[in-house]
């Protein structure tokens, strides 16, 4: 029951947030001092050109029910034209979202499974050679800038193991003479959807080193969460108590104590989460991924506002639902959290 | 029969400023079937001296002993394969004893899976049965509930049930009244005292109150400073304790001082675990000292079933 009450509180504060986030998008969009009209009239436009795109855009009606209208068509999945190339918004998102969504889904998996296991291990073998070694492990995983990390991962297991892929989503063979047919752009369920292993397979390939690069980070601060947590937790008198009752050492570590730690490594990884959506675009370039990241960056050089506004509330909403699930997963792991 | 056999255990950590003597030297005979009550100031080693038996010293804990046997076992070597199989823990503060974010039916059940190979549905019932056992109403609801919806009380009854799950016979129970009301703390006593007649159970109780004694203890051992100065029947001690400490344990007792009279609490203070101990480590707050006390180890008097380390020859008073 109080976990209900919970979620239904978290949901109500998350529209907030979105809306909140869409007025923003919109008042920027007012004081950019560049004029969209003159951007959609095209290069070099006439007065008359500029004119016709003001009426076009409907810049001119007031400004309340310009607002309105603009959530409107947001909330519908309408994000209008890109200034600049006069292509669908909706359209571009479609292909550029699922490769981010995918990238920074696996990549905070990977986080996760790397960090927390990490952290466990080194509080529980405190000040022995797996703690000292993790903890190097964690400092550079921190300190090491993302673009030297990727070329390092890409020297080591694409150029000399050749284990890896080098870039790109897929092989060139599939994508070039038999592509994927689109669903729902993740290359991994549309392999699964159209029964293609080996499509499978390759996009997994194609993905473990941008994604292992987009998880160092959130990796390394998870891992030193994780380990602070534990020490502290093992110290408590009901893991004496469990020893105590015989416990084996592994239930006491993963059943009991983690789920008191685990909280504010949790917390971290979704926050990257969401950074990982706009903030990889060091990451799609070295490894030639057609993302978000790229495209927003582009739009940004380019003054393209209403890419750059489709974009932000896309970020936004995904983060929110982002922060709901790691919400919703902190109630179930600490019962303690729906009652705050 | 003797259950455990304990003689002369020291618990060292030796630390930069020297060696912190938790447990001095502790000598227990307890016989299967008996509440053998550790009686105790606070910090003269009663917990250490647990934890000891269960193997789950701090890290850096030096144990040794002269004699260290359960039930024909050496628990320096086998603690920790006799802990939860045979030796269980009711600790001191319930609500610490349990952890907070899992339900007390996964408590339960993570005991059991542990020393039981039984399908989950059996072990519930087998939770449901000791929840109930340990007098606790509506057990099958419990299992989905959280630590902090439960009364203390409760909480001690459910950490009772997790140390019967264990299917151990020889239960550590560290104060396990002190964090709750008299009158619970008595009803828990009451329960214990039940559940060792009917199962056969062996209890070390740990305590500093001569009360916890008085209610359920068939005999007792007397500590201080980490030393063994008494044991005996718990009557005996209660009704005529032999050794000055104990004796003023007893006096401090409120109902032991007539009303309007001051508590008559123990002057002075428990020398510290660092201090070395020449003569008797009570004389310096025993109020019947004599001049060899100081400096001469004090030796030991009565017999095989009530004995005191006291240079006294007729005891205390
Ligand atoms: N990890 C440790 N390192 C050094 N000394 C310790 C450590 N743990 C406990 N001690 C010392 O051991 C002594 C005995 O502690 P213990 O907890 O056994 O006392 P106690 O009789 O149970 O007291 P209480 O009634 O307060 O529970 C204390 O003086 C304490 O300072
Ligand atoms: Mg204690």
């Amino acid at each position: 029951m109080d976990l209900a009450r919970y979620i239904l509180r978290r949901a109500i504060l998350s529209a907030f947030v979105v809306v909140g986030v869409t007025f923003l998008v919109f008042v920027v969009a007012q004081v950019v001092p560049s004029d969209p009209a003159a951007l959609y009239a095209g290069p070099r436009p006439t007065a008359e050109q500029i004119e016709k795109a003001r009426v076009t855009l409907n810049l001119d009606a007031p400004m309340p029910e310009r607002f309105v209208r603009f959530a409107v068509s947001m909330a519908s999945g309408d994000f209008g034209v890109s200034y600049k190339s006069r292509r669908l918004i909706s359209q571009d998102l479609g292909v550029y979202l699922p490769a981010t969504l995918e990238l920074a889904i696996f990549s905070t998996l990977l986080a996760l499974l790397i960090g927390i296991p990490a952290g466990v291990a080194a509080a529980a073998r405190r000040g022995s050679w797996t703690d000292r070694l993790g903890s190097l492990g964690s400092i550079l995983a921190v300190a090491m800038p993302t673009f030297f990390f990727a070329m390092l991962l890409q020297m080591v297991f694409a150029s000399w193991l050749g284990l890896l892929p080098l870039s790109g989503r897929l092989s060139r063979e599939i994508s070039v003479s038999d592509p994927l047919t689109f669903v729902t752009g993740f290359n991994l369920i549309d392999a699964l959807i159209a029964g293609r292993p080996q499509v499978f397979l390759d996009a997994l390939w194609h993905l473990i080193l941008p994604a292992l690069t987009l998880a160092a980070y959130p990796a390394g601060i998870a891992m030193r969460l994780t380990r602070s947590a534990m020490i502290e937790i093992l110290s408590r008198r009901h893991i004496t108590a469990a020893r105590a009752m015989g416990l084996s050492e592994r239930r006491i570590l993963y059943g009991h104590a983690l789920r008191n730690a685990v909280g504010p490594a949790l917390t971290m990884i979704g926050l990257s989460f969401a950074f990982a959506l706009t903030g990889s675009v060091l990451v799609e370039i070295i490894f030639a991924w057609p993302g978000l990241g790229r495209y927003v960056s582009e739009s940004i050089l380019s003054k393209d506002f209403p890419v750059i506004a489709a974009c932000t509330l896309v970020v936004t909403v995904c983060y929110v639902l982002m922060n709901l699930v790691i919400d919703l997963t902190q109630a179930m792991v600490d019962p303690r959290v729906a009652l705050t | 029969m003797i259950l455990l056999e304990i003689k002369a255990l020291s618990v060292t950590f030796p630390t930069a400023t020297g060696a912190v003597q938790a447990v001095r030297s502790v000598d227990l005979q307890i016989e299967k079937g008996a509440i053998h009550g550790l009686i105790g100031e606070s910090g003269c080693g009663k917990t250490m001296t647990g934890m000891a038996l269960l193997g789950l010293l701090p890290k850096g804990a030096q144990v040794a002993a002269e004699v260290f046997r359960f039930d024909g076992m050496d628990l320096a070597t086998q603690a920790a394969y006799l802990r939860g199989k045979r030796i269980a823990l009711i600790s001191q503060d319930p609500a610490a004893a349990l952890n907070p974010v899992l339900t007390i039916g996964r408590q339960m059940d993570d005991v059991l899976r542990t020393h039981r190979t039984q399908p989950k549905a059996a072990r519930q019932a087998v939770a449901v049965e000791l929840l109930a056992a340990t007098g606790l109403a509506d057990p099958v609801e419990l299992l989905n509930r959280y630590p902090h919806q439960l009364s203390g009380g409760m909480q001690q009854r459910v950490v009772i049930a997790q140390a019967l799950a264990t299917g151990a016979d020889f239960l550590i129970a560290d104060e396990p009244t002190t964090a709750l009301d008299v009158t619970v703390g008595a009803q828990v006593l009451a329960l214990l005292r039940k559940l060792v007649s009917e199962r056969g159970l062996t209890v070390l109780m740990i305590t500093h109150d001569m009360d916890v004694v008085a209610a359920v203890c068939d005999r007792a051992t007397v500590l201080y400073a980490g030393l063994s100065v008494e044991e005996g029947p718990a009557r005996a001690i209660m009704g005529r304790p032999h050794h000055p400490f104990s004796a003023a344990l007893l006096a401090a007792l409120p109902d032991a001082v007539p009303r309007g009279h001051k508590l008559a609490a123990i002057e002075g203070r428990i020398p510290s675990p660092t201090q070395a101990i020449t003569g008797c480590a009570f004389a310096p707050r025993c109020p019947s000292c004599l001049p060899v006390c100081p400096d001469t180890p004090p030796p030991v008097r009565g017999n095989s079933d009530h004995r005191w380390a006291c240079h006294l020859d007729k005891g205390a008073r």
